[in-house]
Parts: C-alpha cells; structure tokens; sequence
C-alpha cells in the first residue's frame, strides 16, 4: 500500500514543476508572506513625508531609523537592549525549570497532582502583574522583582503544558513499554517525555510570548536601564520616534524568539508527520 | 522443543465485583502454539494480559517456566504500539543497549531490512505489524503472547503476516498463545484451538498434523464448523460488546 503512495508521489510532484517555471514561482511564494509588510511601511513613510501623518502623533520610518542609528552611536540602544534581554533570559529560565519540573512532577504523580495541583492551579489565578506593587515593597526597584515577576508569567503556562502533555501521551505505548520489561526512568524517558514534547513546546512558546509581555510592564516601573526605562525616558522628553523605535524592537524580539522556537520544534519534532516533509510525503 | 511451559489453575479475575476470569485451567506444552477464540468480552484478552503481567489476577496460580533462567515474555498487540518519535529500528531495539546489529537482522527477517531509518509514520499497516513483531523477537522471548495482532490488517497483508509467523516459527520454535476472533487463522497457525466461554475454557479441541496447514483441508473445513457453531452458541449469552447488527445476522444459522 505504501508502495503505490510512493509511487505515485514523485510523479505528482513532478507534474506541478512541469506545470510552472520553478524558480521563479519558488521565490515568488517565500516573497509572498513579506509583501504586505512592504505595502504598509511604503504607505507609512508615502504618508509621513507627504505631510498626511503629522509628526507630533506618528513619525515617520525614517525618523525612526535616523533615531536608531544615532543611538546605537551612543552605544544606548544596545546597552539596554543587552539589560532587556537579560532579564527576560534570566526570568524566562527560571519559570521555564521550574514549570517544566513541577509539571513532571505532578503528571507523573497521582499523588503529587492530589497533592499540589489545587493549590498550583488557585495560585495561577491570580494575575501575575497584579503582584507588580508587592514585589517592588519585598524586593524594592533592583533586578529581582523584574526577573522574578518575568518567572512568575512563565511558570504556569509551561507548568499546565507539561502536565498536560504527560497525562494525554497514549496508555497503549506506556503498556507496551511496561510489558518489554522499560524500568521506570527508561519509560519516562523513552516514551512519556517525548509523548508529552509537542504541548510542552507549545507551552514554551506561549511563555515566551508571556515573558516579554510581562518585561515590557516590569521595566516600565522605576527603571534606570532596558527597554522600558528607554521608552519611559522617552515619554517624559516627548521623543516619539524613540517610542515608536522601541515597539519595533519589541516587535521584532518576539518575531525572532517565535522562530527560534518554532525551528527548534520542527528539529525535536522531525519525527512528526505535520512537522517532517519526509514523514509527511505518504 | 524450546519455550517456556505455562500453567495456569483457577485463575479468576473481577473487577469490581463483576467476575471476567472465573476459573481458568489450562496447561500449555513448551514450543506449543495454542489459539484462544470466544466471543468478544470473555475474558481472553484479559488472561493474555496477565501471562504478560500487565494485569494481575484476583486469585489462582499462573506459572510461566522456561527452565533454569528467568523467562523471556513479549507480547504483540492488535495496534503496532510503535514508537512514533523513534525510527524502526530504534522501536526494535527498545529497552536494549547495543543491539542495533541484532536489531537490523531481525527486521531483515520480517522483511523491512531497507526500512530501519524510517519513521513509523511512513510504514503501511502491514509494514507496521511487521515492526512489532520484530520488537518482541528481538528479546528471543520463551513465550510469545498475540493478542489479535493481524486484526485490523486487510485479508492479503493478513496472509502474508501469517505466512511469515509461521516461518519465524518454524525457524526458532517457541511457546505462542494467540488470541484471535478469526478461527481460520487460529486452525492455520495453531497446535490446538481453546474456546473461551464465560470466563471459562469451554473447550480444548487438539488439531491433527503438523502446522502450518494447508489451507482448504477437508478435515479444517469441519472443525471449522464445529468451532464456528461452539461460538455462536455464546452469541447472547456472553457477548457484551458486539454491534447488534452481527448478532442479527448470526442467529438464524443457529
């Protein structure tokens, strides 16, 4: 039966190259996803030098990248570029481990899960940002209460994942697994971890998400360096430019953070029929 | 003849007060392949799961005895069971440490020796079923416990999967116990056929000859009957879980 599939597969595929200029067509379609992006910074910038858009609300591009750059000269921009990410790095870690080690915990557990997951799941309730005011009372306006607070958005969304992941990887595989004689950590190695992979990264993912959320409001209260105290600086002298330059930045880190997950999700994940083009084929 | 012997007295087994194993006696010969059919819900699955140790019986004696060493007992499902995240070979290999050459052997033998790179998701049905049956021939198991293995594969891959038992079989004999709801493949593959009532060996019935046999024997053909007619005789009495549909078409034969 697979054979026919296989068969058939190439000559399909072979057909559609016939049918248009390949390389044209090829570059076409990757070009594709970048157009509309293209059309709107064309109107953005058409807008700002033709006298639409009045400068007091909305500068243009070009503005903005003249601000980059005399930025980046100053050596600012990647100063507190480097303090952002650090601590997002730093938070993001911190939950991310501790999420991931609680949730295997509890998933693996029927009694850790009796045990912890009530309290776990009434303590996620509560809006992490809401603790802004407390952690700056504990921990006053230094690193911790940022990372910790970065940490706390994390934890849960990767720590519900995990779970999650763990309850619904299939009992058949993990009956099979105990009946070729798997000892237990073999069998939560070789069969519940990478069962539960897929919602675990989709856990990662959404934290990621979280954490700069959650940075972007942590830095915004009594800073000195990062992001946020760039654009509070900014608010305060009334430079839109640097505002508007900084939620590009904001913007494009967490771009950049998605795809890097996402390409670590198709190398964990190749194994995958919707992730490999080569399990996919038949 | 090489294989673990089985013995099994009084075994029971309920859950929850609701009696599925009630009472089993049965006795199998070292290298002996015998077959379990009855209808669906008694209990054979459940006493295959036992011999396996993946369930455990409320009371009674099961003894699995392969000589002086501890025996090898591997079982194979109706689903593959495989790995999605590991390649063939690394399915095969499960469990074990440095058994990749082993491993590629085996699967040369079931006849995926091309295939130990891939992953499952790329196997038909068939090359599947293949797959695990490699798995539980790698650990050269003394017993080998089949619960409907070749059940969800179309007639032509099924024949072909029995064809390649057998000669596994032929070339390494061992203890099989299959369990089956195709009483042809169980006259084609087995040494004796048990049928299964109620939780209860209902009957033991030895088949003549040596296996495998040919198919369309006269004699098969009878016992085939016989058999056939001993299990609709259970329709309606222990069937619990077969669609309504199959019932009605059943019973007028009977």
């Amino acid at each position: 039966m697979t054979d026919a599939v296989d068969k058939t597969a190439p000559a399909r595929i072979v057909e559609q190259q016939e049918r248009v200029p390949g390389l044209l067509r090829s570059v076409g379609w990757h070009l594709l996803p970048w157009l509309l992006p293209f059309v709107l910074l064309v109107l953005w910038h058409w807008s700002a030098v033709s006298g639409h858009l009045n400068r007091s609300v909305l500068p243009g591009p070009l503005d903005v990248v003249d601000v980059a750059i005399s930025l980046i000269e100053r050596g600012q921009l990647q100063h507190h570029l480097i303090v952002s990410l650090r601590r997002v790095a730093v938070g993001f870690g911190l939950g991310a481990v501790t999420g991931l080690a609680l949730g295997i915990v509890v998933g693996l557990s029927t009694t850790a899960r009796q045990f912890a997951d009530l309290t776990i799941q009434m303590v996620r309730t509560v809006p992490h940002l809401a603790l802004v005011p407390l952690m700056i009372f504990w921990f006053g306006i230094g690193e911790e209460p940022r990372v910790l607070l970065v940490a706390l958005g994390v934890v849960f969304s990767v720590y519900i994942n995990t779970v999650s992941g763990i309850r619904s990887v299939d009992p058949k595989l993990v009956e099979m697994g105990r009946s070729y004689g798997l000892t237990k950590p073999q069998l939560i190695w070789s069969i519940i971890l990478p069962g539960a992979l897929q919602q675990i990264l989709t856990g990662i993912r959404y934290a990621l998400g979280v954490a700069w959320l959650t940075l972007v409001v942590a830095e915004t209260i009594a800073s000195r360096e990062g992001l946020g105290f760039l654009v509070q600086d900014a608010r305060e002298l009334l430079r839109l430019d640097v505002i508007v330059l900084v939620i590009l930045i904001y913007a494009a880190a967490g771009w950049l953070a998605d795809l890097l997950t996402r390409s670590i999700e198709a190398r964990l994940l190749s194994w995958h029929p919707s992730y490999s083009s080569r399990a996919a084929r038949s | 003849m090489s294989g673990a012997a089985v013995t099994i007295r009084r075994l029971e087994r309920s859950f929850g007060g609701n009696a599925v194993l009630n009472g089993v006696d049965l006795d199998v010969a070292p290298g002996e392949f015998v077959s379990l059919i009855g209808a669906s819900g008694v209990g054979k699955s459940t006493l295959l799961k036992i011999v396996a140790g993946l369930d455990e019986a409320t009371a009674g004696i099961l003894r699995v005895d392969a000589g002086t060493k501890r025996p090898e007992v591997r079982m194979m499902f109706q689903e593959d069971r495989l790995l999605p995240w590991r390649t063939v070979l690394g399915n095969v290999v499960l469990g074990t440490r440095g058994r990749e050459a082993d491993g590629a052997e085996i699967l040369h033998a079931v006849g995926l020796g091309e295939r130990g790179d891939d992953y499952p998701a790329v196997l038909s049905g068939g090359q599947r079923q293949r797959a695990a049956l490699a798995r539980a021939l790698l650990h050269q198991p003394d017993l080998l416990l089949l619960d409907e293995p070749f059940g969800a594969l179309d007639a032509l891959t099924r024949a072909a999967m029995q064809e390649l038992l057998s000669s596994l079989l032929r070339q390494s004999p061992r203890t099989v116990l299959l369990v089956t709801h195709d009483v042809d493949e169980a006259l084609l593959l087995s040494d004796r056929v048990i049928v299964m009532r109620a939780g209860r060996i209902a009957r033991s019935l030895a088949l003549p000859g040596p296996r495998p046999r040919p198919r369309g024997d006269a004699e098969l053909a009878r016992l085939k009957e016989e058999l056939i007619g001993s299990l609709l005789h259970d329709e309606g009495t222990a069937d619990t879980d077969k669609p309504r549909r199959v019932k009605r078409e059943l019973q007028p034969h009977t």
